[in-house]
C-alpha cells in the first residue's frame, strides 16, 4: 500500500479561500515538488475548521500540529523546517489568548471546539434503524436504572438539580413541569412529545428523529414512569415523512424488545406510544392548540391556566416537552445532574441546537453549550458572512424573536440574556442576514407569515396583525410616513398585551426589535423614500450615467414597457413614472452605464 | 425475539451487540474492513445521500473491497451534503462532504484502496460526549 507520509490539510472553507488558501496550496505543492517530496507528502483541502477568525488554517498530519493565519509566503517554510527538518515553525503556531501559551497539537485545543453535543449525541453516528446500534451506546439503560433502582421523585429531582430547561421556546423548568403532572391525581395522564417545528427555517427536532429517534422515545418512558402516565403520544408534523417512518420502526422494535409495552424491565411500569399528525399549522405547535388538534377540535388555543400539566388532552394531566428537551433526559440520568448543570451559564445549563441558516456560509445544525456568544457561533462555526459581505442582524426565535445586530455579537447566548435584547431563545431557528437585506422587508416577511398562520381566534391577532403588515407593505412601497411609525409601535404594543396566546403575544417583535435597532431605515424609507439596504424595488430607481452613456440604444431597444428614451449617440433617460424595474436595460449595458439608486 | 426484563439482561445485551458491532467492523478475519457511514437525514437525501449509498455498495463490491455501508442521522453539515464518513481499520474517522458519485469513486481508489487522503475533507467541529464514561 503505497502510502504518503505526510498529509498537509489546508482548509478551503469559504473564509481562508477568501484569504488566499489556494494560492497556499499552490505553493506548499511547489515547495513539495522543489524538495523531491513528491511520494512522501500530499495537501488536501478541506471544508471549514471553523475556526476562521484566525484563517487560513493549515493542519499537519499525522502529528496533528496546527498552524494560523498562514500566508502564501510561508509555503516553502513549512515545507522545508517542519516536514523536512521535523522543526514547528513557531511563529506561526496558535496562542491561546487566556494563557498565552502556545498550542500546537489540535487535540488540546479545546476551545477550537465550540461545539458539544449532548442532544444530538447519536446523530451521525449511528444507524437510526438499528436499536442494537442505540443499545451499545447505552440506549435505555437510563430508562432501566431509573425502572429499577429509582423512585420517580429521584429521577425528577435529578431532572430539577440539572437545571434543565425546554428547549419548544419558553424555557420553562423541565424538572418542575413533572412534578407538577405527578402530583396531579387522576386515574390516566399523558406524555406528549412536541414535534410540531412550526418556526420556518428550523430544523433541529426534525434532525434528531430522524438521527435518534429512540432517544425520545426512552425519555418518554422516563417520564411517564416518573409522572404515572402509560400513554404517550407524538406530535408530529405531516410534512416530516422520513422522521415519521423512523420513529415508527423505532417504537416497533422498541416493543419487540419489551422495552415499550407490559411490564418494562421487569417492572410494574407499562408504557406505551402512538403517533399523531398535525397538518402543519404554526398555532398547533403552541401545546393547548396541539392538545385541541390530537383531541380532533379545532386547532385553536385556549386560556391558561389550567395549564396542561393539570388538565390536558381529554382533560387529563398531560406532560408536554419538545423532542429536544427529552433527548436530554437520558444522559442526565447516566452521568448526573451535576455533570449536566456543570455545561453552560448560570440560569441556562446545558447545551442547545440551533438550525444555522441564511447568509453564513456553513449552513448547518449546530449544538453549542449555553453561553457562547452569536459571534463565535456566525463567524467561527459558521464560518462567517457568504461572498465577504458585512453581517448586518441574526434573527433567533422565529417569527416570535427579534433581531440581533452588531452590538449584541458578544452576549452570551442563553435564555436571559437573549429575552433582555429584545429577542428570545426560541425553538432555535437562527437566520442571518447581511447588508443586503432590509430591516424593514424582514419584519413584513414574519408578519406575512403570523397573518396566514393565526388562527383567529382573537381579534388583536387576527385582524391587528393584518393591519401591522399592511402599513409595513405601504412602507416599503415608499408610501410610508412619520404617523404611520408611531402607528406600527402603538398597534404593537396592543396586540402584544391583548392576545391570547403566545403566537399574538409575540408576533409585533420582529417589528419591534428592528424599529428599535435599525430606527434610520425606517426614517429612511418614510422619509426620504430610499432603502438603504436596496431591497425594495419600489424605493429603487434605475438611472443612466449620462457620462457613461454612449447613445448605442440597446437599453431602449430592450426595455419592454418604452420607459427609456433619447438620441441614437446620445445620452439615454429612464422616465421612472413608467419604468416597471425589471434591471433588463442594466444587464444588456456594455459600458456599465446604468445603476440602482 | 429475546425480550429485555432487567436491567441486567440489558447490559448483556449492550455488551453482546457491542462485540457483534465490532464484529461488524472488523470482520472475522484478521484484517479490519472499512466502514462508511452514510448521513441520511431529509437534508442528506435531498441532495443524493441514497444515490451516493447505493453507489458505495455497488461499487466496493465491484471492486472487491470488503466494507460495510450503513445509514445515519445528520452530521449537522448541511451546507456540505451529501456527506459520508470514512473508517478506515485502525484509523479515525474522516469525513468527506459534496460527496458525488465522482468524489466518491476517488474516495474509493485514493482513500479506501490507497490511505490517501483526498479533497473535500470536513474536520470534526464538535465533540460528542464520552459514552464510556458513564459506566
Ligand atoms: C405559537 C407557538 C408555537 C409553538 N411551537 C412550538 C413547536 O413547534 N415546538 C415546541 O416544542 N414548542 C412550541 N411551542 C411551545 C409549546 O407551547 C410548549 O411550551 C412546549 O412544547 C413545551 O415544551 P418544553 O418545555 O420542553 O419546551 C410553541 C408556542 C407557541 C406560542
Ligand atoms: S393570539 Fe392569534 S393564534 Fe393565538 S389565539 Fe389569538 S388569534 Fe389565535
Amino acid at each position: 500500500m503505497a502510502k504518503f507520509k505526510n498529509h498537509i490539510l489546508v482548509c478551503a472553507g469559504t473564509g481562508c479561500r477568501a484569504s488566499q488558501s489556494e494560492l497556499i496550496v499552490e505553493n506548499l505543492n511547489r515547495a513539495i515538488e522543489d524538495n523531491n517530496l513528491g511520494d512522501e507528502v500530499q495537501v488536501v483541502r478541506t471544508g471549514c475548521f471553523g475556526f476562521c477568525e484566525k484563517g487560513p488554517v493549515v493542519k499537519m498530519m499525522p502529528d496533528n500540529t496546527f498552524y494560523v493565519q498562514v500566508t502564501p509566503a510561508d509555503a516553502s517554510e513549512l515545507v522545508t523546517e517542519h516536514i523536512v527538518k521535523g522543526r514547528k515553525v513557531n511563529r506561526l503556531l496558535y496562542v491561546d489568548p487566556d494563557s498565552h501559551k502556545v498550542i500546537s497539537d489540535s487535540k488540546e485545543m479545546g476551545f477550537y471546539k465550540k461545539q458539544i453535543r449532548i442532544a444530538l449525541r447519536n446523530c451521525g453516528f449511528i444507524n437510526p434503524e438499528n436499536v442494537d446500534e442505540y443499545i451499545a451506546r447505552d440506549g435505555y439503560a437510563a430508562l432501566g436504572k431509573a425502572l429499577t433502582e429509582m423512585t420517580p421523585e429521584q429521577v425528577i429531582k435529578e431532572i430539577i438539580d440539572s437545571g434543565l430547561r425546554g428547549r419548544g421556546g419558553g424555557g420553562f423548568p423541565t424538572g418542575l413541569k413533572w412534578d407538577i403532572t405527578r402530583k396531579v391525581k387522576a386515574d390516566q395522564k399523558y406524555v406528549v412529545c412536541n414535534a410540531d417545528e412550526g418556526d420556518p427555517g428550523a430544523f433541529m427536532d426534525r434532525s434528531i428523529l430522524e438521527g435518534d429517534p429512540h432517544s425520545v422515545i426512552e425519555a418518554m418512558a422516563i417520564n411517564g414512569y416518573c409522572t404515572g402516565a402509560s400513554k404517550g403520544l407524538v406530535y408530529i408534523r405531516a410534512e416530516y415523512p422520513l422522521a415519521i417512518e423512523r420513529l415508527k420502526i423505532a417504537i416497533k422494535q422498541a416493543r419487540e424488545y419489551g422495552l415499550l409495552g407490559e411490564n418494562i424491565f421487569g417492572s410494574d411500569f407499562c408504557f406505551d406510544i402512538e403517533l399523531r399528525y398535525g397538518a402543519g399549522a404554526f398555532v398547533c405547535g403552541e401545546e393547548t392548540s396541539l392538545i385541541h388538534s390530537m383531541e380532533g377540535l379545532r386547532g385553536e388555543p385556549n386560556v391558561k391556566p389550567p395549564f396542561p400539566s393539570e388538565s390536558g388532552y381529554k382533560g387529563k394531566p398531560t406532560n408536554v416537552n419538545n423532542v429536544e428537551t427529552y433527548a436530554n433526559i437520558p444522559v442526565i440520568l447516566l452521568n448526573g445532574s451535576k455533570w449536566f448543570s456543570a455545561i453552560g451559564t448560570e440560569k441556562s445549563k446545558g447545551t442547545k441546537v440551533f438550525a444555522l441558516a441564511g447568509k453564513v456560509n456553513n449552513v448547518g445544525l449546530i449544538e453549542v453549550p449555553m453561553g457562547t456568544t452569536l459571534r463565535e457561533v456566525i463567524f467561527d462555526i459558521g464560518g462567517g458572512i457568504k461572498d465577504g459581505k458585512k453581517f448586518k442582524a441574526v434573527q433567533t426565535g422565529g417569527p416570535s424573536g427579534g433581531c440581533l445586530t452588531e452590538k449584541h455579537l458578544d452576549i452570551p447566548i442563553d435564555y436571559d440574556s437573549l429575552l433582555a435584547c429584545g429577542s428570545m431563545m426560541g425553538s432555535g431557528g437562527m437566520i442571518v442576514m447581511d447588508e443586503d437585506d432590509c430591516m424593514v422587508a424582514m419584519a413584513k416577511f414574519y408578519l406575512e407569515f403570523t397573518v396566514e398562520e393565526s388562527c383567529g381566534k382573537c381579534t388583536p391577532c387576527r385582524i391587528g396583525n393584518k393591519r401591522l403588515h399592511e402599513i409595513l407593505e405601504k412602507i416599503t412601497q415608499g408610501k410610508g410616513t412619520k404617523e404611520d411609525l408611531t402607528l406600527l409601535r402603538n398597534l404593537s404594543y396592543v396586540i402584544k398585551d391583548t392576545s391570547l396566546c403566545g403566537l399574538g403575544q409575540t408576533s409585533p417583535n420582529p417589528v419591534l426589535s428592528t424599529m428599535e435597532n435599525f430606527a434610520d431605515e425606517y426614517e429612511a424609507h418614510v422619509v426620504d423614500g430610499k432603502c438603504p439596504a436596496g431591497q425594495c424595488k419600489a424605493l429603487m430607481q434605475y438611472v443612466i450615467d449620462p457620462e457613461a452613456c454612449v447613445g448605442c440604444t440597446l437599453c431602449s431597444r430592450v426595455c419592454p414597457v418604452d420607459a427609456i428614451s433619447g438620441e441614437k449617440k446620445m445620452a439615454h433617460i429612464i422616465n421612472p413614472a413608467i419604468c416597471i424595474k425589471c434591471g433588463a436595460c442594466m444587464e444588456k449595458c456594455k459600458f456599465n452605464a446604468i445603476s440602482i439608486q | 425475539m429475546t425480550k429485555v426484563k432487567s436491567l441486567d439482561d440489558l447490559r448483556k445485551m449492550r455488551d453482546a451487540v457491542k462485540s457483534k458491532l465490532d464484529l461488524r467492523e472488523k470482520g472475522d478475519k484478521a484484517e479490519k474492513v472499512v466502514q462508511i457511514k452514510v448521513s441520511m437525514a431529509t437534508c442528506g437525501i435531498a441532495s443524493g445521500a441514497k444515490e451516493i449509498m447505493t453507489y458505495f455498495i455497488e461499487e466496493l463490491e465491484h471492486r472487491s473491497i470488503e466494507g460495510v455501508v450503513t445509514q445515519t442521522g445528520c452530521m449537522g453539515y448541511c451546507y456540505a451534503e451529501p456527506t459520508i464518513e470514512v473508517t478506515l481499520p485502525g484509523e479515525d474517522p474522516v469525513v468527506f462532504g459534496f460527496v458525488d458519485t465522482k468524489k466518491a469513486s476517488e474516495i474509493i481508489e485514493k482513500y479506501i484502496k490507497k490511505g490517501e487522503l483526498v479533497d473535500g475533507i470536513i474536520p470534526a467541529s464538535y465533540e460528542t460526549i464520552d459514552k464510556e464514561k458513564t459506566k
